[in-house]
């Protein structure tokens, strides 16, 4: 602990520092200059300045997903602030530690409707884990230690913490003070799973003849993944990943079925509404998930684990809940089978395959090369062989999302970066710019669409800047491709505003904000030019692949129906 | 079914607003509330009414608890409480016939005339929610209501149980 005396301003840089924060992502403006002021003045935090403020909270969010670290995001009050909402809130659905410093006009004028002034604690609230006002210069290291803390603990989220400009001036000066190791009585996040609910879980999975274990974006989160593969094996279980558990298990695993859910593998969602145990890992049966929750695996015994206990028989009933850190919990059941002399009975678990391989032989993730136009599906299935399967890939919203999740099956966790609960258009370049950031000498790619790069394509230009040599694969189908395959499937093929009908020409588009620019046309030359695109080093390649505009995301589970009941292909039922 | 919830909570700027956002972000029900510091001014206490099945309160439960500044809630209404709730009542008392009724009723029910002003008394009584709405009802039987201002309920565990830090 250190005494000297210092501004509002210098308080913030240097708890940030303290912190060890080594990047934050922002953009300047009236209430926050004295912090840009410090900023200037020392090496320890480096600012990336973004085109615009939503971008500096994807940066950050995606520097998070990638390396598990918070990620910090600076905006002045007013505009700045409201222009962090969107990443704010894809943050918190996918619970992603960040904490937003905002700027706020001077206490004194706050209530006035002064020039900028926003009520950002009030317009974020339902959308952050926490927030904290400041209203005296020395709070701030101990506000920020404890935003840190809050957001990156537990089930982790977004804390905004709002800075009103007089506490950051010349003027306003303090002792700086600041504890790393917060306690607070009210928030406790370290939990283990009962050893009642375990032993009960243990006994359920025990007794199980159709297991499946059911993995989320939690195991990503408690970094999980090694405790999860080892279970699976021992358990001798069937395993699938949500779409924010992708990389969880190794996608290449034997044991694992694909994703499950609305666009699934059917073999991943017959074995859920076939299961008689289910055990729920980090996942929160979303709605994307379940299909209709009134049909949902009614033969099945539901053990889930959750540190989030809201999550827990929220949508569906859990008959063994477990509140804990999946990782803690993960240990637990192990501990717990060893202790119990645990072997899978081997008529039953093959029975049980037997049955699972007949749905996998349907080969539901699968598409049909008609024509010579690209397919989009292609596009993907090259990528992950150019990169030998471990590229970082980083998604924006729509169909080729899908696509993305379907044919790249994700070696490591981290690796598969998307906005799974929010389902944010615009997430995917400037998250891919905050992976980059850290991780330079890998691959990261940003898979897009034609709609969603245009929702923050000005990025490019920080891009340059600091010089992020992202590979933005962009399968242009020429329209909204995902609400266009709502309209064809549910909407009598009435394409209402889902067009692009003036597009920009992406290749000059991305070499007059000084990248390189390369446009595929023709199936034969796509692995080449994918190829030299990834060769290209230390610049940034915008790579614009015309793919057939007409080629729908299959299987599909039908709306209203159970887990399995899907569209396998067009016109053909499971 | 109707529920009393009790919130021990950090006396935070924010805590109480997060508390009301909640219950109207996920469409809880709040049929009253009150709040005020306890005798440690860094602690608030809330008592929520609410109405909801269980699968709803459970939710309510587990969402109050998440909130960062909540330290504890518990369901009163789960074992034997004590609730209670003050009422202040403005009616018309004309001429003596409905001033010796309105004092009658005021003295059976335990009431309070507090204030009294040309054709208007003013009583105060305390009680639960079915008493002070038993009282209310005879009064408005009996002459014309002119103000009625509610405190919302408090509640407290019987016995030994506390709801404290
Ligand atoms: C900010 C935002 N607005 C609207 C949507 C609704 N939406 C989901 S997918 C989609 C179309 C995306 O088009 P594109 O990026 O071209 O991807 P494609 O489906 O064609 O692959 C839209 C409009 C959204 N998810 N996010
Ligand atoms: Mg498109």
């Amino acid at each position: 602990m250190t005494t000297k005396i210092f501004t509002g301003a210098q308080m913030v840089v240097k708890a940030l520092a303290a912190l060890e924060v080594k990047y934050i992502f922002g953009y300047p403006g009236g209430t926050v200059l004295d912090i840009y002021d410090a900023l200037f003045q020392q090496t320890d935090v480096e600012h990336i300045l973004v085109r615009h403020e939503q971008a500096a909270t994807h940066m950050a969010d995606g520097f998070a997903r990638s390396t598990g670290e918070v990620g910090v995001v600076l905006a002045t009050s007013g505009p700045g602030a409201t222009n962090c909402i969107t990443g704010i809130a894809t943050a918190y659905m996918d619970s992603i530690p960040m904490v937003v410093l905002s700027g706020q006009v001077p206490s004194t004028l706050i209530g006035d409707d002064a020039f900028q002034e926003t009520d950002i604690i009030g317009c974020s609230r339902p959308i952050v884990k926490h927030s904290f006002n400041c209203r005296v210069v020395e709070e701030i290291p101990n506000i920020i230690a404890k935003a840190f803390y809050i957001a990156s603990t537990g089930r982790p989220g977004p804390v905004v913490i709002e800075l009103p400009k007089d506490l950051l001036m010349p003027t306003s000066t303090g002792e700086f003070h600041i504890e790393i190791d917060v306690k607070m009585r009210s928030y406790n996040p370290n939990i283990k799973g009962h050893h009642k609910q375990i032993k009960k879980a243990v006994s359920a999975i025990s007794d199980a003849k159709k297991l499946v274990v059911y993995a989320g974006g939690g195991v990503i989160i408690a970094n999980a993944s090694a405790l999860l593969t080892e279970l699976v094996e021992k358990l001798d279980a069937p395993i699938t990943n949500t779409l924010m558990g992708l990389g969880g298990i190794s996608g290449t695993h034997k044991n694992f079925i694909g994703m499950l859910g609305m666009h699934g593998s059917l073999e991943a969602n017959r074995s859920m509404a076939n299961a008689d145990v289910i055990l729920a890992l980090g996942a929160r049966f979303d709605d994307r998930v379940t299909n209709n929750v009134k049909k949902f695996c009614p033969d099945a015994t539901i053990i889930h684990v959750d540190i989030d206990p809201t999550s827990i028989s929220k949508t569906i009933n859990a008959h063994i809940p477990v509140v804990g850190l999946v990782d803690v919990v993960l240990q637990q059941l192990l501990d717990e089978l060893t202790a119990t002399n645990f072997e899978p009975n081997k008529e039953e678990r093959a029975d049980w395959w037997q049955q699972i391989n007949k749905w996998r032989e349907v080969n539901s993730i699968s598409y049909v090369q008609e024509g010579d136009q690209i397919k989009p599906q292609r596009v993907i299935e090259a990528m992950y062989k150019i990169t030998k399967g471990e590229a970082y890939v980083c998604s924006d919203v729509g169909q080729h999302q899908m696509f993305a999740a379907q044919y790249y099956p994700f070696a490591k966790p981290r690796q598969w970066i998307n906005s799974g609960g929010l389902g944010t258009m615009g997430f995917g370049l400037p998250a891919a710019m905050g992976v980059k950031l850290a991780f330079p000498e890998s691959h990261v790619i940003c898979i897009t669409g034609d709609g969603s790069i245009q929702m923050n394509i000005q990025e490019l230009s920080t891009c340059l800047q600091y010089n992020l040599s992202v590979v933005i694969i962009s399968l242009n189908n020429r329209s909204l491709g995902m609400v266009r395959q709502w309209q064809d499937m549910v909407y009598g093929g009435r394409h209402s505003s889902s067009y692009m009908e003036s597009l920009p020409d992406f290749v000059k588009l991305a070499e007059s904000y000084g990248h390189v620019g390369m446009q595929i046309n023709h199936l034969d030359e796509l692995e080449d030019k994918l190829t030299e695109a990834f060769n290209i080093k230390n610049r940034l390649v915008f790579v614009d692949v015309l793919v057939d505009e007409k080629e729908h995301v299959y299987p599909m589970q039908i709306r209203l129906g159970a887990i399995d009941e899907m569209w396998i292909k067009k016109g053909v039922k499971s | 079914m109707r529920r009393i919830l009790a919130i021990l909570l950090e006396n935070e700027a924010g805590s109480l607003s997060r508390i009301v956002g909640l219950f109207s972000q996920r469409a809880f029900n709040i049929e009253s509330l009150t709040v005020a510091p306890t005798e440690d001014q860094s602690l608030s206490r809330i008592t929520i009414v609410t109405r909801g099945d269980d699968k709803v309160l459970e939710q309510i439960v587990k969402q109050v608890n998440k909130l960062i500044d909540v330290i504890k809630i518990t369901d009163l209404t789960e074992r034997s409480h004590v609730e209670r709730e003050l009422i202040l009542i403005k009616v018309l008392a004309m001429n003596d016939k409905s001033r010796t009724e309105v004092k009658r009723i005021t003295d059976i029910f335990r009431g309070s005339i507090i204030d009294i002003g040309k054709q208007v008394y003013t009583i105060q009584l305390t009680g639960d929610a079915q008493k002070i709405n038993a009282f209310v009802n005879t009064l408005a039987n009996e002459t014309e209501i002119i103000e009625v201002v509610r405190s919302g309920c408090v509640g407290i565990a019987r016995g030994e149980k506390a709801l404290r830090v």
